[in-house]
This record gives C-alpha cells, sequence and structure tokens, in this order.
C-alpha cells in the first residue's frame, strides 16, 4: 500500500494550495514498528509526512465530528463507512468534506505479530503478501493472512463507499468469508459457557475507556459512565460496573457499527470487545438485511419503521 | 558494599523460603504480556520480563482500594459510622521490580507523604514492603532511563539489587530490609572480591550504553511556565489523542485518585480509584463548569504536570522514570520523549503584535 503515499501527498498537497479544505486529516508515521499517529495537516509544505501502510487502523473518522472547517480526509473502507454515518447522523456536513478514498488491503495485527517472533521487534515491513520483521537478533517474514486484523480478514467492503477521489485503483473485494463464524461460535456455547467466556474476557479491563475514545461511534458530548447527575455506573473494578459499561456501549452501537476494529486495536490489555458489536452487526444484517453506513439515502433500522419488521411487539 | 551470590538451579528453594515470611508480587507471564501481581502457590514468577504492561504500582496502590465501611441500617448499632478498612501491611516482597519502577515510588511518596500530610493508606503498605530490584540488562528499544533520572542498575528506591550474570545471580544488599530478606532465602554466599565488583561495575556500563533512547530536560526548569503553557505546540501534539486512560494507568508515577462511596442496599463502602487527567469528569465543577474542556487542555495538563510543573515545584527532575509504557501502550502513538523534546526546545514565541 506505500505506492498510496505520492498520491495522498499530491492531494493533500493540491487541496490545501487550492484552499479547497483548511485542513486534511491523515496519518504520519509512527516512532514504533507498526504505529502511526493520526495527524492533522494545515500546510502544504507539510503534506509530505502523510503516510499510509498497514498500520492505519486508527478509524479516522472518530476525529471529524463537529468540527466545523472544511477537511480532506483519508478514508479506508470502513472510515468511509464510519463517515457516511456521522453524515446521516448530523454530525458532519457532506460539503465540509473531500474524501481521499483508499483502496484497502487490511490492516495488521501487532499483538499477532508480536506473539509470533521472540524478542524485540525494531522493525516491520509490509509487503503484499508478506510481512518481513526484523529485531534485534532475528529476521523473519511472515504470510500477512496469519497476522491480519480479525476484522479485516471478513471485510467485504474493502473499497471506500464514498469518496472523491482514489489513492489507488479499487482492490477486489473478498467475498468466499464466513463473516460471522466468532459470533456462531458463541451462539453454540451453553450459558454458563458463555458466563466464563464473558468473565474471562472482561476481566483484564482496567476501564481506561481507550476502546470507547477509539470509535467514531461514540461521540455523545458526556458519556452515560462519566454522567455524575445521576452516576449510572462505579467507578471501582467491581465486576459487574464493568460489564455494564461494555455492554451498554455495544448496545449504542447497534445498526451503526462498520467493524473497523478501532476498539480492539486500541486496547492497551488485549479485550476482544468487538466480540460484541459483531453480534448486534449480524443481528441487523439478519433481521433487517442491514450494513451500516453504506449508503447515504437509507436510514438506519433502528430509527426507522418498516410494516415487514421482523418483530411482532412492534405491529 | 554487600554483595553475595546465588546459583540459578537453587533460585526457586530460596524463592520458596522467602515465600513463609513474605507475600511476594512479582512479574507473571499471562500468555500475551506480563503483569506484575501477587504470586499464588503454584505460580512461577518470570524474572526475564522486562517491563511489564501495567506498572508494580498497583502492589502499594491498588486501582481499586477501600478505606472505610459503613452501614445505614438503624438497627446496627454502629450505623452512619465511617469504619477504617485496614490495607493488608503483613511483610510483601516486591520481587524482581525494574530499577524505573522502584524508582517512581520515591516520585510518588512526594504526593502521599509530605510533612504536611500523610496518607496512611499508601505509606503503610509501602513501608511493610521489601524492593528486590532486577537490574536490566537488555532494556527495550523505547526505555529512556539514562536521560530520565534512573538508569539499569540505579539503586535509589530498592531494598536488594539482583543482577544476572549468566550462571548465577549478585544479590546486592541495599538496606537492613533488603539484608534481612537474603537470610530469609539463605542466600547467604557473601563474596568480597575486587574481581566481582568489576563484573558487576562492566555490566552496568554494558547496560548503559545499550540504551539508546533518550530526552533532553536541561532547559524544563528555566523556561517561563506560561510560556509553556500558551505555547503553540499544544494544538497538534494533542491532535491524535482520544483522551483514553492508558498512559495514566499504566504509568508508575502517576499517582492522582478519586474517592467515591458505593452503596448496596443499606451498606457501603467508602474507596479510592485511580483517575486520569484524560478524562473530563476529572475535573468538571459541581456548577458543571470544566476548566479543561477539551483534549489540548488535558492532554497539556499531563505533559506539563510530569514535565514541568512537577520539575519546578520539587526540584528533583522530572515525574517520568523512562519506562516507555506509556509509548508501547498509547493506541495512538503520542510519544512523550517527542513531546519533551518539544517542550525542552521550546523558545518564547514572538508576540504576534
Amino acid at each position: 500500500m506505500l505506492e498510496y503515499n505520492d498520491k495522498i501527498r499530491a492531494a493533500a498537497k493540491r487541496l490545501l494550495k487550492e484552499g479547497v479544505v483548511d485542513m486534511v486529516i491523515g496519518f504520519k508515521k509512527g516512532t514504533m514498528p507498526m504505529m502511526n499517529e493520526p495527524c492533522l495537516i494545515k500546510r502544504p509544505e507539510d503534506a509530505d509526512t502523510l503516510v499510509w501502510d498497514a498500520n492505519c487502523g486508527i478509524n479516522l473518522a472518530n476525529y471529524i465530528v463537529g468540527r466545523k472547517e472544511k477537511i480532506g480526509i483519508v478514508a479506508k473502507g470502513c472510515d468511509s463507512r464510519n463517515i457516511v454515518t456521522h453524515i446521516t447522523e448530523n454530525k458532519i456536513e457532506r460539503d465540509q468534506l473531500y474524501i481521499i478514498g483508499i483502496p484497502c488491503r487490511g490492516m495488521i495485527d501487532k499483538t499477532a505479530v508480536t506473539n509470533l517472533c521472540e524478542g524485540e521487534i525494531t522493525s516491520v515491513v509490509c509487503e503484499s503478501d508478506t510481512v518481513k520483521v526484523a529485531g534485534n537478533d532475528f529476521e523473519k517474514k511472515i504470510p500477512v493472512s496469519d497476522v491480519m486484523q480479525a476484522n479485516c480478514s471478513v471485510c467485504i467492503h474493502r473499497n471506500p463507499v464514498i469518496y472523491d477521489e482514489l489513492a489507488g485503483e479499487e482492490v477486489v473485494e473478498q467475498t468466499d468469508v464466513d463473516r460471522y463464524a466468532d459470533v456462531e461460535k458463541i451462539d453454540s456455547m451453553s450459558t454458563e459457557e458463555k458466563w466464563n467466556y464473558f468473565e474471562d474476557m472482561f476481566s483484564a479491563c482496567i476501564r481506561c475507556y481507550a476502546c470507547k475514545n477509539a470509535c467514531p461511534l461514540c461521540y455523545c458530548p458526556t458519556c452515560f459512565v462519566d454522567e455524575a447527575k445521576p452516576q449510572w455506573v462505579g467507578k471501582s473494578q467491581d465486576k459487574i460496573d464493568i460489564r455494564t459499561f461494555h455492554f451498554l456501549r455495544a448496545y449504542h452501537c447497534a445498526g451503526r457499527c462498520t467493524d473497523c476494529g478501532a476498539c480492539e486495536r486500541a486496547c492497551p490489555v488485549g479485550i476482544k470487545m468487538k466480540t460484541l458489536t459483531k453480534k448486534m452487526e449480524k443481528d441487523c444484517f439478519d433481521m433487517y438485511g442491514w450494513e451500516a453506513g453504506l449508503s447515504l439515502d437509507q436510514r438506519p433500522p433502528l430509527d426507522t419503521f418498516k410494516p415487514d419488521d421482523p418483530e411482532a411487539f412492534i405491529k | 558494599m554487600k554483595v553475595t551470590k546465588i546459583e540459578k538451579h537453587g533460585f526457586e528453594k530460596g524463592l520458596n523460603k522467602i515465600r513463609k515470611d513474605f507475600t511476594l508480587f512479582a512479574p507473571v507471564d499471562c500468555g500475551e504480556y506480563h503483569e506484575f501481581k501477587e504470586i499464588e502457590n503454584g505460580e512461577k514468577p518470570d524474572l526475564e520480563a522486562v517491563n511489564t504492561h501495567l506498572s508494580p504500582k498497583s502492589a502499594i496502590y491498588p486501582q481499586s482500594q477501600p478505606m472505610f465501611n459503613y452501614t445505614l441500617d438503624e438497627n446496627e448499632p454502629d450505623h452512619h459510622i465511617m469504619k477504617e478498612v485496614k490495607p493488608d501491611l503483613s511483610p510483601r516482597a516486591i520481587f524482581g521490580i525494574r530499577p524505573c519502577d522502584a524508582k517512581s515510588f520515591l516520585i510518588v511518596r512526594r504526593n502521599f507523604d509530605t510533612e504536611e500530610y500523610k496518607d496512611p493508606y499508601w505509606i503503610e503498605p509501602y513501608e511493610a514492603a521489601t524492593f528486590v530490584g532486577m537490574a536490566c540488562s537488555a532494556p527495550c528499544s523505547t526505555c529512556f532511563c539514562t536521560t530520565a533520572g534512573c538508569g539499569p542498575f540505579n539503586e535509589e528506591g530498592l531494598d536488594l539489587l539482583l543482577i544476572d550474570a549468566e550462571t548465577c545471580y549478585y544479590a546486592k544488599a541495599i538496606t537492613d530490609k533488603g539484608e534481612k530478606l537474603l537470610e530469609s532465602a539463605g542466600w547467604l554466599t557473601w563474596v568480597d572480591e575486587p574481581s566481582i565488583d568489576k563484573e558487576i561495575e562492566d555490566l552496568k556500563t554494558a547496560a548503559e550504553n545499550r540504551i539508546e533512547s533518550k530526552v533532553s530536560t536541561d532547559r524544563l526548569a528555566d523556561i517561563e511556565t506560561n510560556d509553556l503553557y500558551n505555547a503553540s505546540i499544544w494544538e497538534d501534539v494533542s491532535f491524535a489523542c482520544i483522551n483514553c486512560g492508558t498512559c495514566t494507568y499504566v504509568c508508575p508515577t502517576c499517582w492522582c485518585f478519586d474517592i467515591q462511596d458505593e452503596n448496596c442496599g443499606s451498606c457501603g463502602i467508602r474507596m479510592r480509584n485511580w483517575d486520569s487527567c484524560m478524562f473530563p469528569l476529572f475535573t468538571k465543577h459541581g456548577t458543571g463548569h470544566n476548566p479543561r474542556e477539551t483534549k489540548i487542555h488535558r492532554v497539556r495538563q499531563r505533559f506539563m504536570h510530569k514535565l514541568k510543573y512537577y520539575v519546578d515545584k520539587y526540584d528533583a527532575g522530572i515525574q517520568c522514570v523512562g519506562c516507555g509504557r506509556c509509548i508501547r501502550s498509547c493506541p495512538v502513538n503520542i510519544d512523550i520523549r517527542n513531546i519533551c523534546e518539544l517542550m525542552n526546545n521550546h523558545k518564547q514565541e514572538a508576540c504576534a503584535s
């Protein structure tokens, strides 16, 4: 995906020079292997710091909520779907945005790469099918498919659904993927197994809220966990409070989540909280044939009524 | 300098002896990362672990800590009275702690143990602990302890320092507490040879030379606080920040907390929980006004506190030991090393008018 760099930089320079946008939101190279930092470019001469590679898993749609300026934004498939969601939910105007679309081939999972290597990693280069990893006393080639983020390996919307220009040719969408295998695995568990599964999953949570803060959907001016009058949840390491936070957050994302994976990527303790939102995503697909953020013309299923609604209680 | 030699094959035996006299806290391999935790029966510490994912601060200062309990049930004789919950003060050994983490307790102590205020919930467990350090011979690429007032063999805050010398450990007793722990373990093969002193000195120099990452802090004290506060760097520095609490929770020197009453029926606990300056609620007033309303304010606060206010208030270096955890765990790669450079290199900006 390195070939996108030149096009992104050229577009950013042009847009800033011509005054089409006030700023461009993209990524700059990080200080650690497999990390890039979201950045804001305001001057054409700074556009060369923009980069794109397989370590841009943070969702940039998170950075446009409520902004008043004209914004150029670099957006892969899932980012573009969250931009659509933002426009639908009146968080930003389409006219404010110039979208530089990235046909995406998937992001790599830095924890998966780290777990496959003994010793500290000093450099990671992602080529088309291989990830080349080097450390102080080792070198390794790993097939990309072995270390791709779980959401990317089952993604069927790699090309941006909305854009003003593309940074490269569209990629072939994946068709032969089992999108909900992980949800079905949990569905098939007994109640006790499910209980243990989720208890174990959330036991590491330190309540840093990186998951909700990395999520473009979590833009409430005050999250329910931060409400003080009344205070809905406790602040301690109490298990019930921790679960309340995760479950409620997941429900708030029903019919809106694009499975971008930013929550899991941001989690400092490796919690797979996307398991919850993935279930919501599957239910919305099964019940309403709905996938979030694909079109500006459709209202989301949870704010519309159709006579053929599968739920009896609403009729 | 009192040094004993511990053969590696006899190490576990000594460790088991210690467990009779001390509760043991040590790094444990939890699969994806290392955690610093209380060692339960059958668990094995992993002393090769470099930096645990979360710092060991919770061994003294847990994320959630009960301070008082109370009942509102008027049938109980002691209703409406706050009863103190004493923290566990049995002797504990914080084993295999890295020198940077050990030094961090001295920094945190400046907050909890002052002439004016003494916080028993922190001081008493701290004083009940023996800190057994493990010198770092293979630091991480993100370690910058040598320029953050610390180092891979730094002894500040330690009672005992273990040095890995391939076939054996050398244990250097720094305090009486450290000597007592050696006695408890039966590690009493005292060595007093200049060749061993030299070996330790050489290992130390080699370890220090392996630390490539650096920060500059020489100008921080002299820069005018308001100039730095009003500098134009903060919008850029804070742009990527998502305002999660990761950096503050993984940090060994972040000490802020919040006190909450949690009720269940007619009973309740008054507890303190770690808090984070990254959260909007941290500074929200009862009126609803928030003096640190945006993330620019909050990110600035975090770095100004660590690298300027602390420097000015205590004249004892920065409030950072260079462990690099915040760099590794930040979801958006905000790097304190870069920000420290920006702050240290700050020149007074020309007045626009």
